[in-house]
């Protein structure tokens, strides 16, 4: 009787967690899969087809669309890699008591106002009446109002504030727990700082590094406002072909496979970087 | 300076805001010598090991290892090498690769990296484990990876900062001796620190006692234990037996002083800031003091002790007494001499004057 009770107990609490998975996930995802292989011949008739796909490789925006969201999703991603680390050692190894606490809370608090405001802020500081751009006026800097926004430069500034708590999280995470007589091990045997941050820092915070660059990569693949909002009507992100697909166009089979293609990638990209880092997911989450 | 002196030091002094935890420490450490330096937590010890190694900066005096002045050299520029605390083996390393991260530093070809990889492991003893991780090691295994990653560099000194604090007792009695013949195979300079001072006795040559950050004495473990210069160092090596009274008289070297008692007893005199009329206090070692039943030799002391309890630990079995309150210790042979002891009985117990040593109670 007792193992019945704790199995339904057991099964209780998973209950909302599977129907988060099946529900929200799984269901969705089997849904558009089949949409995405669906061919519309006329309104009320519908064949099995590639088609779709095959429109995604023979249109060359598409693609282009594609491969260009990847490299700088990627390129994003390294660059809030380089710019979390630093941060994320300050915080770990040198910060100490209240301070820690502060510096942590200061990396939070952009995320209590949504992606939206976050990115509206961008916008009012690099637009041409922006501020940056009346200070370098009034600075005599350059001679005319400055536009910083709708280019490329501007989508990655966005994009890495974004992603940057994600990033220091799970770094800050595994820094915290070397020990410092690993660095000074490191030192003490003859290395240089090149040295202990390649042989004794990055090889223990692995985990942290490729957890936190899963997350920003995922995040950034997947973000729809800030490259609308700050790379303006030439901004080509991948997401936005898809919503254009789903609710501009109504097509609903193209925008299907352009987001089943969209997982491939992430998923391809994250299994490789794992595989070249040597990490396992299993450690790299857990 | 000694000539061969591996490590010379004059007057270190390290602050930490007013607080001075190393404070004026000299020292001379010649070559292919186990030097030890014993005192309890919070002495300096580790921060003096720290200036050693370059992790910190000393605020005055000089740090001279082979005659070069170490002062402004780097850590990893430094021919010092340190076993940790907690020995600080990197954890994404095989053995081999630990072992072999210093000599990768001095840029040695592969093929001789593997060599000396080898050879020092089979020093150590423990060969085939090239390959393996630190975490999958016994301790005692992990403490000889930690020694041979920093000998395997064949520095000029090696540091080593209480390491065996980690193991078990057992293991512990075995690495003091193996340390011990492994300073002497390899012939390298080891400084040691410990609070341990079984530890510190077992494997020296030289040791130096070192309380709030100075050295009360530097010499080899059996002239500490004998002659300790200091009270806290006749206290803190070894076990001691501390007698107060009132001092009588300086003859001889020997000083008579008056128990609380009224019992007039002797010992050597160890420090010149004996008056008579003044507090002070005669260490005695457990181990010095004999049951006596009347046969006293002549010019023994003695006095009158009563028992509170025996405990019997094999050949450390010790008798506790009281004299005056004051607690006594007395060693019990466990070769069929000593008499049956019981609680609250009275016994006399009887000593070498030359081996107890009286301090003025304002000594240092």
């Amino acid at each position: 009787m007792k193992s019945s009770v704790s199995r339904l107990s057991l099964w209780l609490l998973l209950t909302p967690f599977l129907l988060w998975i099946v529900l929200l996930v799984l269901l969705p995802h089997l849904q558009m899969l089949r949409v995405s292989f669906q061919v519309r011949e006329s309104w009320d008739t519908i064949a099995w087809g590639i088609e779709q796909y095959q429109n995604f490789f023979t249109e060359s925006y598409y693609w282009r669309t594609f491969v260009r969201t990847g490299v700088m999703s990627l390129f994003t991603t390294f660059l809030t890699l380089i710019i979390a680390f630093p941060i994320a050692w300050y915080i770990a190894r040198l910060a100490r008591g209240r301070s820690k606490g502060i510096l942590f809370l200061a990396c939070l608090i952009p995320f209590w106002a949504s992606e939206l405001v976050r990115t509206y802020g961008w916008m009012i500081l690099l637009r041409e009446s922006g501020l940056f751009s009346s200070w370098l006026q009034a600075l005599g800097w350059v001679d005319g109002p400055v536009e910083m926004l709708y280019n490329d430069v501007a989508v990655i500034i966005g994009l890495v504030y974004n992603g940057l708590l994600f990033m220091v999280v799970p770094l800050v995470t595994t820094l915290d727990g070397m020990d410092e007589n690993l660095v000074e091990a490191g030192y003490d045997l003859g290395g240089g700082h090149g040295t202990v941050l390649r042989e004794i820092v990055v090889p223990w915070a692995m985990p942290g590094i490729v957890s936190g660059c899963i997350v920003v990569f995922m995040l950034t693949l997947g973000s729809y406002l800030t490259p609308v909002l700050m790379g303006g009507k030439d901004s080509a992100w991948f997401t936005e072909q898809i919503f254009t697909q789903f609710i501009t166009r109504f097509n609903w089979e193209q925008g299907a496979a352009l987001g089943v293609l969209l997982l491939v990638l992430s998923s391809l990209i994250v299994w490789l970087g794992l595989k070249i880092s040597g990490q396992s997911l299993r450690k790299v989450m857990g | 300076m000694g000539m061969d002196s591996d490590l010379f030091c004059e007057k270190l002094v390290r602050r930490f805001g007013s607080n001075a935890a190393v404070d004026h420490v000299s020292l001379d450490v010649p070559a292919g010598t186990f030097f030890s330096i014993l005192g309890p937590s919070g002495c300096g010890k580790t921060t003096l090991l720290r200036l050693l190694a370059g992790f910190d900066k000393p605020d005055e005096g000089d740090i001279h290892i082979r005659g070069q002045r170490m002062n402004d050299v780097p850590p990893n520029r430094r021919p010092v090498n340190m076993v940790f605390q907690h020995l600080a083996l990197f954890p994404t390393m095989t053995v081999g690769d630990n072992i072999g991260y210093g000599l990768k530093r001095r840029k040695m070809p592969l093929a001789e990296r593997r060599k000396r990889i080898a050879r020092v492991l089979e020093q150590v003893g423990l060969p085939d484990l090239e390959y393996r991780d630190p975490q999958e090691l016994s301790g005692g295994q992990r403490q000889r990876v930690a020694l041979a990653r920093c000998l395997v560099l064949e520095p000029t000194l090696l540091l080593l900062d209480e390491p065996l604090g980690a193991l078990d007792l057992k293991l512990r009695e075995q690495m003091k001796v193996e340390l011990k013949h492994l300073q002497k195979q390899f012939g390298t300079t080891f400084v040691y620190i410990t609070h341990d001072q079984s530890e510190a006795m077992v494997m020296s040559d030289q040791v130096a006692v070192m309380r709030d950050g100075r050295f009360d004495q530097v010499a080899p473990p059996e002239e500490l234990y004998r002659e300790p210069v200091t009270p806290f160092v006749a206290g803190f090596v070894g076990d001691n037996n501390r007698l107060s009274g009132e001092l009588v008289s300086v003859r001889d070297n020997l000083a008579e002083i008056r128990l609380d008692d009224g019992v007039l007893v002797q010992g050597r005199v160890a420090s010149d800031n004996l008056r008579a009329g003044h507090r002070a206090e005669l260490y005695i070692r457990p181990e010095s003091l004999v049951l006596s039943g009347d046969a006293l030799s002549s010019g023994f002391s003695s006095m009158q002790a009563k028992v509170r309890t025996t405990l019997f630990d094999g050949a450390n079995s010790r008798v506790e007494a009281e004299n005056c309150g004051q607690p006594v210790y007395a060693r019990l042979p466990q070769d069929g001499s000593a008499p049956r002891l019981s609680a609250d009985s009275s016994i006399r117990l009887a000593w070498n004057p030359a081996l107890a040593r009286v301090f003025g109670a304002d000594s240092p």
